[in-house]
């Protein structure tokens, strides 16, 4: 592998001690994991690939997931359900917070592997600051959303009758391709925010700051299982994101009408829920809103009977 | 002693078995059914007229209390499909699409108006077509069913209002599929949210019970409603097909199945359709220790015996704490004994006939499982009529949780009995289906109330009460009991796109 691409293109470096050319230190390479249920374990398959940037520089060894990773990783998100859904929504709301303090924290790292990705470095500071200020969006959502688009419904009869979104439970993401931070916040953030979570596939040509992501999530008070990040081949991936009989949605980013057919035709086998986003454009102010966070709630309906105490009609 | 007698006293009275059934009978009080007109043979209504099927096909519709043909209705192939697509675009492009939103209100609040000025012949054919008893159609199905229309009417021009920060567009041509339960109910769930929000509609009602609808379509003619914005064609599960891979429809909603729910999902794979599906459920009906015992043994039986038992929220899976599980069944079996099984036309009548000799036979053969399997069978020992399609009222006790009779839909009057010790082994339990369309909950205690209902993965769950619907509250369930919601605000969605 080239080495030369892992260089950082900011002047001052991570440690703080600006570079000179004349004593080269040797870099120290990063090493690429997946995320599974707030632990970063190689692949169980021992399988990597090489994504190539746009001039065919090799960026790194990163970890084909199998569908056994994929597994492992519904288990752990299954896992977290119970508790980060009935956690209260304004704990939520922090945890979130400090998922955008943490990201805000580690800009030039993201800077910089976007770059690597090939983005230009005023595209890669604009696409690190939306994310951050993506996660504060959602952030603020966790205990409003609720509020909007619940009901107490007028029955006829005399009951106390109320809906109430809840979160649908475990979702499959493959996310966007293109927007590899962006993308992949804003597809992550609406999810966790209603108190599901999710196995998240990271962009395959684009994964570095997915990986990344996962350290900055790990450090953020987000319990593990949460958010599961796996890194890999969409080809491969794709169809076990849908068929898998303990994920209750999917969302697929990419505009692939046969993946979509397929995915819609696999996800009859549980009925899961499935979405697809590709259309959204994740820079804009349309790749945000409540209606992202309500695609995976359900409405609950809750009926309670109440008591009619003869004669006390009017109260006057 | 004295203390130990008190005791034992009280022990007993609580014991004493209520006899309903002795000294006092009822005399038969049927509905006359003179005031209810069918015709022998209906066509299907496409484009506002009566339309012969292009195969010259029609088949009967039979009375399931007494297997006599009340009527025969038309067999809608492909080319019929096609030919109420058609006109349901075009009215939906030319007509419906560009009418005033309130103008639209004002036509639904005619059709709701119309069914209740016809309610007691709907209600009358409704239980002569699908053998539910006349109480039910009569106080339920029918006025439920204008409800819903006149709810819906009230929603078409406050669209704006539904969604904050997005404007509503209507999806086009909606293709819906309905069941044979409660076969106007479900054609109302279906037609009125359609068209509020501005889609015209082809509507196939179920083979064994198409006669209402059809008389739905002549209130539709009759309310000058557009020609071709509702259609209503009648047929089996291949005129169900055409409709589910006709290319111009732009929403599917059906209710029926969770099997026929998954090919039709299967179906509109690689298309744009939307769907909504509603589909089949084994609720947990959960009665704590601290429950009031009457009360709840009242709401077990109006959850499970309440149209036969085909009702896809129906509480078929009941759990009750065990210190109160021999009183509860005990009081659950005696109250089985009152129930009256017979003339769906009777006013006295608790439970009538069962749809069709098909959904007798799938009843029967979840009877011998649950025999087979180990559970106790307690059945009512009321008589049943001679002819027509019958089952009486049935109680399986000492059912295991991994028993079919625990796991899957029978869509009958038959009662699954289980027991639990705490409340985290019943959330365990009752979560552990596949479906989660409704689940309900016994006890006096509100904040035990509030941890079950939260915790009880279903779209809909009665505390304290049991199959209760209004046309103001969200119906639709979790996992494969389906998706969408049919009722309220929220069944406003499903029909909309939401425009930036």
């Amino acid at each position: 592998m080239d080495t030369t691409v892992k260089k950082s293109t900011l002047s001052i470096s991570e440690n703080g001690i600006e570079k000179k050319s004349s004593e080269k230190r040797l870099e120290v390479l990063k090493t690429y994991k997946i995320y599974i249920g707030g632990q970063f374990p190689r692949t169980e398959s021992g399988r990597y690939y090489q994504p190539e940037n746009a001039s065919g520089k090799k960026m790194g060894n990163l970890c084909l997931s199998s569908r056994k990773d994929f597994r492992d990783a519904v288990v752990s998100a299954r896992g977290a359900f119970g508790s980060w859904s009935t956690r209260a929504a304004f704990n939520r709301g922090q945890i979130l917070y400090r998922m955008a303090e943490m990201l805000e924290g580690r800009k030039a790292q993201f800077v910089d592997e976007l770059i690597q990705q090939g983005s230009s470095k005023a595209k890669a500071e604009k696409e690190v600051n939306q994310s951050i200020d993506r996660l504060i969006y959602y952030a603020g959502w966790c205990d409003k959303f609720q509020q909007i688009y619940s009901a107490v419904n007028p029955v006829a009869s005399s009951h106390f009758n109320f809906s109430v979104p809840e979160p649908m439970g475990v979702v499959a993401i493959v996310a966007p391709q293109a927007d590899s931070l962006l993308g992949l916040v804003s597809v992550i953030a609406p999810v966790i925010a209603g108190g599901n979570t999710c196995v998240v596939l990271a962009s395959e040509t684009k994964p570095l700051c997915a990986v990344t992501f996962a350290e900055v999530l790990n450090s953020s008070d987000l319990p593990g299982g949460v958010v599961n990040i796996l890194t890999g081949k969409t080809k491969e991936l794709n169809e076990w994101f849908v068929n898998h009989m303990d994920v209750n949605a999917t969302v697929y980013c990419e505009n692939d009408s046969t993946v979509k057919a397929m995915m819609r035709e696999k996800s009859a086998l549980n009925l899961k829920r499935i979405f697809f986003y590709d259309q959204i454009k994740w820079e804009t102010e349309s790749g945000q809103s409540p209606y992202f966070i309500i695609d995976t709630q359900e409405i609950k309906t809750t009926w309670h009977p109440v008591e009619n105490i003869a004669g006390a009609g009017s109260g006057y | 002693m004295a203390v130990k007698t008190k005791k034992a006293a009280a022990k007993k009275s609580n014991t004493i078995k209520l006899k309903f059934d002795t000294g006092w009978s009822y005399t038969p009080a049927p509905e006359s059914k003179t005031s209810a007109s069918i015709k022998p043979q209906y066509d299907l209504f496409i484009n506002g007229e009566w339309t012969k099927p292009q195969s010259g096909k029609y088949f009967g519709t039979i009375n399931p209390a007494t297997e006599e043909k009340l009527s025969e209705v038309a067999d809608a192939n492909a080319a019929d499909v096609d030919k109420a697509v058609k006109a349901a675009r075009n009215a939906y492009e030319k007509v419906w699409k560009k009418m005033p939103a309130k103008e639209r209100a004002k036509y639904i609040f005619r059709i709701s108006r119309m069914i209740q000025e016809k309610a007691r012949e709907l209600a009358i054919i409704e239980s002569l077509d699908g053998g539910k008893p006349i109480r039910e159609s009569r106080d339920f199905d029918v006025p439920t069913a204008a409800n819903h229309f006149f709810y819906y009417a009230g929603w078409a021009d406050k669209l704006e209002y539904a969604f904050p920060n997005r404007t509503t567009a209507p999806l086009g041509v909606a293709g819906q599929i309905i069941p044979w339960n409660f076969p106007l109910l479900m054609a109302a769930w279906k037609i009125a949210p359609a068209l509020a929000t501005g889609n015209t509609v082809v509507l196939k009602p179920a083979e064994t019970t198409p006669i209402t609808a059809l008389k739905l379509a002549e209130i539709i003619q009759e309310s000058d409603l557009p020609p071709g914005v509702v259609n209503i064609i009648t047929g089996a599960g291949a005129t169900g097909a055409a409709i589910v891979n006709h290319p111009d429809i732009n929403k599917i909603a059906f209710t029926g199945s969770t099997d026929v729910g998954k090919i039709i999902q299967r179906a509109i794979a690689g298309t744009d359709k939307k769907a909504t599906l509603e589909l089949g459920g084994k609720a947990a009906n959960i009665i704590f220790d601290d429950a009031p015992i009457d009360q709840a043994v009242e709401g077990v039986i109006n959850g499970i015996y309440f149209n036969q038992g085909h009702v896809c929220c129906a509480g078929s899976r009941l759990y009750v704490q065990e210190s109160v599980a021999k009183q509860v069944i005990r009081k659950l079996k005696d109250r089985i004994e009152s129930l009256i099984v017979g003339d769906p036309l009777d006013k006295n009548t608790d439970i009538g006939a069962i749809n069709s000799r098909q959904q007798l036979d799938t009843i029967h053969k979840y009877l011998k499982i649950g025999k087979q399997e180990g559970a106790e069978m307690y059945e009512s020992s009321c008589p049943l009529p001679k002819k027509g399609f019958w089952c009486r009222p049935t109680i399986f006790t000492n059912v295991a949780q991994s028993n079919r009779i625990a796991q899957e839909e029978i869509f009958g009057p038959v009662l699954s009995v289980l027991t639990f010790r705490t409340d985290d082994e019943v959330i365990e339990k009752a979560n552990n289906s596949p479906y989660g369309l409704s689940a309900g909950v016994w006890t006096d205690k509100g904040s035990k109330i509030f941890n079950m209902t939260k915790r009880m993965r279903a779209g809909v769950i009665w505390a304290n009460t049991f199959n209760k619907f209004d046309p103001t509250s969200p119906f639709g369930g979790y996992k494969e009991s389906g998706f969408g919601r049919e009722g309220g605000l929220h069944g406003l969605l499903p029909y909309l796109n939401l425009v930036n």
